[in-house]
């Protein structure tokens, strides 16, 4: 049986419609100023009201789910005759969980058991449009609902198809276990009935989703559905994929990033050992041999003359300088308003996933095909499709899994370089970026400078103005081509202002509040880095609230609490500083640190502690953490999210980054990018789903500032210094690898 | 080329390689073993953390010649049939996993480590080395407690 999904009646679209129609009719998208209520005479000790943000009402996910919605009806829900329940999920899977999340979502309302139930990845389906895109934190957020009335309507079909097998009223039969039963105790398994189930017309049942109380599998801690092929090594990504007869290509690339080449000389690589083919492609010398280790040997063997990259002349104290140049002036101060002001620089920071870009093409003259884990297969195949001159549809693009993303994988750079080489060599190849090349000529996070102002009056904040100058990121894929479909006319040079202005939110009651963004364009390879501009914006403001607290005489969490707008993100507070003992002793040098976050309609607190008796191996000792969701699927899942989001709020703030330096950067290993390792961890880690409360959040980019401010914060705290430049310690401890 | 004749996973194989050829290519592109990871290429990382006679190696630093007539172990190889090792069984029990590269390297690096320790302390895990991108080691140190209490 095969049921088309039916359009879910989202009572709040037309809300977020209008809405969304006020935006786009907004005057500007490069202003994001919030008017609060500032009162001349400020009674000492109140927060002062501020007007809800934009985000309040619609932030980046609600765009990609309304553009989701129209397609809905096409997802596919499949019952095969062995009884296997197939849904094929249009999205990646990088971690997050989502085909485990998707397969509970799925069996409790089709009532069928969880080990029934598969989630293979969907090739890309140009038909789904916008429905393909895995970003903003969205999936579980675009697809709860239209997945639920998907399963409903087949659970429906069946019960029909079971009381026409049986000549019983639909209404006396139950489900569960993936089975039918009569009140007689005759049963029938969702497989044998799915033929009938396929040609029932009108099911004779509800075809309406259970309410969500009478839920069994949603909201109950459940391990991965793929985590027994992880553990065995079965699990396969990109280059584990059987293809036959493709082989193993690696690429030479320029000593600065989006250097040109001139002239390759390649006959001493053409002769090492296990060579097949050397191609040119646009971004570098791609060999081909018959395992990677000759390959990679054989491109140290090339002699190619390279051109000019695009940032040659740029390092970091360059880029530093332009961002401080580009930051838009605070506003003069009148009269004699107190003031706390503070200026915050972020480095560049590399994905650097486990699994390196990496993608299988087969390119033939009439068609090709593609592996790769990609969050915009549809726009990868077109893209790719167009640069073989190949029509739409002689493209197809699978879908594997990756090994991590944190934004990486929006961008199809490896499949599309792979489809270049499979091309040029007419071999089906394996196309696997060096772990060098991915941190110097992958993605970077941009690198920001940050100026803030909190003014005050007898205790309450009276305005609150945060500059943020950026290293444009790139949102041309994904976010861009929502926003496009969105916001007719909207150029991609302002895709950053308005991803700005559909994430960032102060939670606090600020007064006057004004939030504005400066995006400096360079000739580098940027993206969105897990939780986009919050890992700075917030993060930095995160910091200036434990300063206003210290001006205040305050303490941290209760000059949170007085100040914060919403009772859940006050409920998350309270949970980490009561399971965390806040303000418990700490010894000289260690303490504890605090920071809150609010997207996508979630909030997450995180309490940590630190030893930074040796402020430069400072170590997280402890981490609580709370986190609302709205409605949680899987809060093992969601657990494994926000431990994630600790260990980059760990790296990014203490030590992890990358230097540019000449037009490249420094970095070009792991032993040199300090992502965190075990020793750099806490032993103790412990994290709170609050019970659901409404509908599904974002969750999976939610920890990353919180958990990046509670350890600024700590550090701040421990060594009684302010921290203002990220990563705190980032020397240059290593001999750079030759370029 | 020259053949070199080793044991994989409790099976006799024979490959043609370049001596240099490190093992983590003979077993990925002319074994067909993708258990292995590839995340650097230098030993940092450590997502192709694997066996050699037992102890704990990264193929990818490993030469093929160096592995003649020895007994390789990948993550393939550590379950008994379906009955899963300690180590994995704990693995599932904490479901420690997120995109799982990593975790084939992290699982044979705590075999080897309980194998050297068998109670391990904080301090003894702290030294493991592989690298989660995920960040999801903190139930990596509950999962190889579990294992070390379970044996």
């Amino acid at each position: 049986m095969d049921v088309a999904g039916q359009k879910t009646a989202a009572d709040n679209n037309f809300a977020r419609r209008k809405v969304l129609a006020l935006l786009a009719g907004a005057p500007t998208l490069t202003l994001v100023a919030r008017f609060g209520l500032v009162s001349d005479a400020t009674p000492a000790g109140v927060a002062l009201p501020g007007l809800p943000d934009l985000t309040d009402y619609v932030d980046l996910g609600d765009l990609l789910t309304t553009l989701a919605l129209p397609t809905s009806e096409r997802l596919a829900l499949q019952v095969t005759s062995a009884g296997r329940v197939v849904l094929e999920v249009p999205r990646a899977e990088v971690g997050q969980g989502i085909s485990t999340a998707m397969a509970m979502i799925v069996a409790d309302e089709l009532d069928a058991r969880l080990s029934d139930v598969d989630t293979p990845l969907s090739d890309a389906r140009p038909d789904l449009l916008f429905n393909q895109t895995t970003g903003g934190s969205n999936s579980v957020r675009s697809l709860y609902g239209p997945v639920r009335a998907l399963a409903a309507q087949a659970r429906a079909r069946l019960v029909t198809a079971a009381a026409q097998k049986w000549g019983v009223k639909a209404d006396t039969l139950t489900t569960k276990d993936s089975k039918v039963f009569a009140p007689d105790g005759r049963t029938a398994g969702y497989g044998s009935l799915s033929a009938a189930a396929a040609k029932v017309v009108a099911p004779a049942v509800s075809a309406k989703p259970k309410p969500e109380s009478a839920q069994k599998i949603v909201g109950k801690p459940t391990t991965r559905l793929d985590a027994r092929d992880i553990v065995t090594g079965k699990a396969q990504y990109a280059l584990d994929v059987k293809v036959p007869g493709a082989l193993p290509a690696v690429v030479a690339r320029p000593p600065t990033i989006g250097g040109t080449i001139v002239d390759v000389d390649d006959t001493a690589a053409r002769k090492m050992p296990g060579v097949v083919a050397v191609a040119r492609i646009p971004s570098g010398v791609a060999v081909v041999a018959e395992t990677f280790g000759q390959a990679m040997a054989a491109t140290s063997a090339l002699q190619v003359t390279w051109g000019k990259g695009g940032v040659d002349d740029l390092s970091d104290e360059d880029v530093k300088r332009q961002l401080r140049a580009a930051t838009p002036p605070l506003t003069p101060l009148t009269g004699l308003t107190p003031h706390i002001d503070a200026e915050f620089d972020f480095a560049f920071v590399p994905h650097a996933a486990m699994e390196t870009d990496s993608a299988v093409a087969d390119v033939r003259p009439d068609r090709a095909e593609i592996w790769s884990s990609l969050k915009n297969p549809i726009i990868a195949g077109k893209t790719i499709a167009d640069m073989l001159r190949l029509p739409h549809d002689k493209v197809t693009v699978h879908v594997t899994r990756g090994g991590g993303s944190f934004g990486r994988r929006l961008f199809f750079d490896g499949a599309l370089e792979a489809a270049q080489i499979s091309k040029a060599t007419g071999k089906p190849i394996r196309l696997m970026w060096t772990r060098a090349d991915d941190i110097r000529h992958g993605r970077l996070r941009a690198a920001t400078h940050h100026k803030l102002r909190v003014a005050h009056l007898a205790g309450a904040v009276v305005s609150y103005e945060h500059r943020v100058a950026s290293v444009e990121t790139d949102f041309r894929v994904g976010a861009g081509e929502a926003l496009s479909a969105t916001f007719a006319n909207l150029a991609p040079a302002l895709f950053g202002q308005a991803v700005f202005a559909l994430t960032e939110k102060v939670p606090y009651n600020f007064g006057l509040i004004t939030e504005l963004l400066t995006e400096i364009p360079l000739k580098m390879h940027t993206g969105s880095w897990r939780s986009v501009y919050s890992a700075t914006v917030r993060t930095a403001e995160e910091i200036m609230v434990d300063e206003l607290a210290h001006a205040f005489g305050k303490d941290p969490v209760s000059l949170r609490r007085s100040m914060l707008k919403s009772a859940r993100a006050r409920a998350v507070l309270d949970t980490v500083a009561k399971r965390g003992k806040w303000g418990r002793a700490m010894p000289s040098g260690c303490a504890q640190g605090v920071g809150l976050h609010e997207e996508y309609k979630s909030c997450a607190a995180y309490l940590v502690e630190i030893d930074a008796r040796d402020p430069k191996q400072p170590r997280v000792t402890k981490a609580v953490i709370a986190a609302d969701v709205g409605r949680p699927i899987n809060p093992r899942g969601l657990q494994a999210q926000l431990l994630g989001g600790l260990t980059d709020g760990i790296s990014t703030i203490l030590q992890a980054g990358v230097h540019l330096d000449k037009g490249l950067p420094l970095e070009a290993s792991y032993a040199q990018f300090h992502y965190a390792r075990q020793r750099h961890t806490p032993s103790t880690v412990d994290i709170t789903i609050m019970p659901a409360n409404g509908e599904p959040g974002g969750a999976g980019e939610l920890g990353v500032p919180a958990a990046a401010a509670a350890v600024a914060n700590a550090y701040a705290r421990a060594t009684g210094t302010k921290t203002r430049s990220f990563p705190i310690n980032f020397d240059v401890d290593f001999t750079p690898l030759p370029r | 080329m020259p053949r070199y004749s080793f044991t994989v996973n409790g099976k006799a194989v024979t490959v043609e390689a370049p001596a240099d050829l490190p093992l983590l290519w003979v077993l990925r592109d002319k074994l067909g073993i993708t258990g292995p990871k590839y995340g650097c290429g230098v030993g940092v990382c450590r997502a192709c953390t694997s066996h050699l006679d037992g102890k704990e190696i990264q193929p990818c630093t490993v030469r093929m010649a160096d592995c003649s007539g020895k007994t390789v172990t990948t993550i393939e190889g550590l379950a008994d049939g379906d009955k899963l090792h300690p180590v994995q069984q704990a693995w599932l029990d904490e479901d420690v996993a997120q995109c799982g590269y990593c975790q084939p390297g992290q699982i044979m690096a705590a075999v080897a480590l309980l194998k050297r320790t068998p109670n391990p302390t904080d301090a003894d895990i702290d030294k493991i080395e592989n690298v989660c991108r995920c960040g999801s080691y903190f139930r990596i140190r509950e999962a190889i407690k579990k294992a070390a209490a379970a044996q």
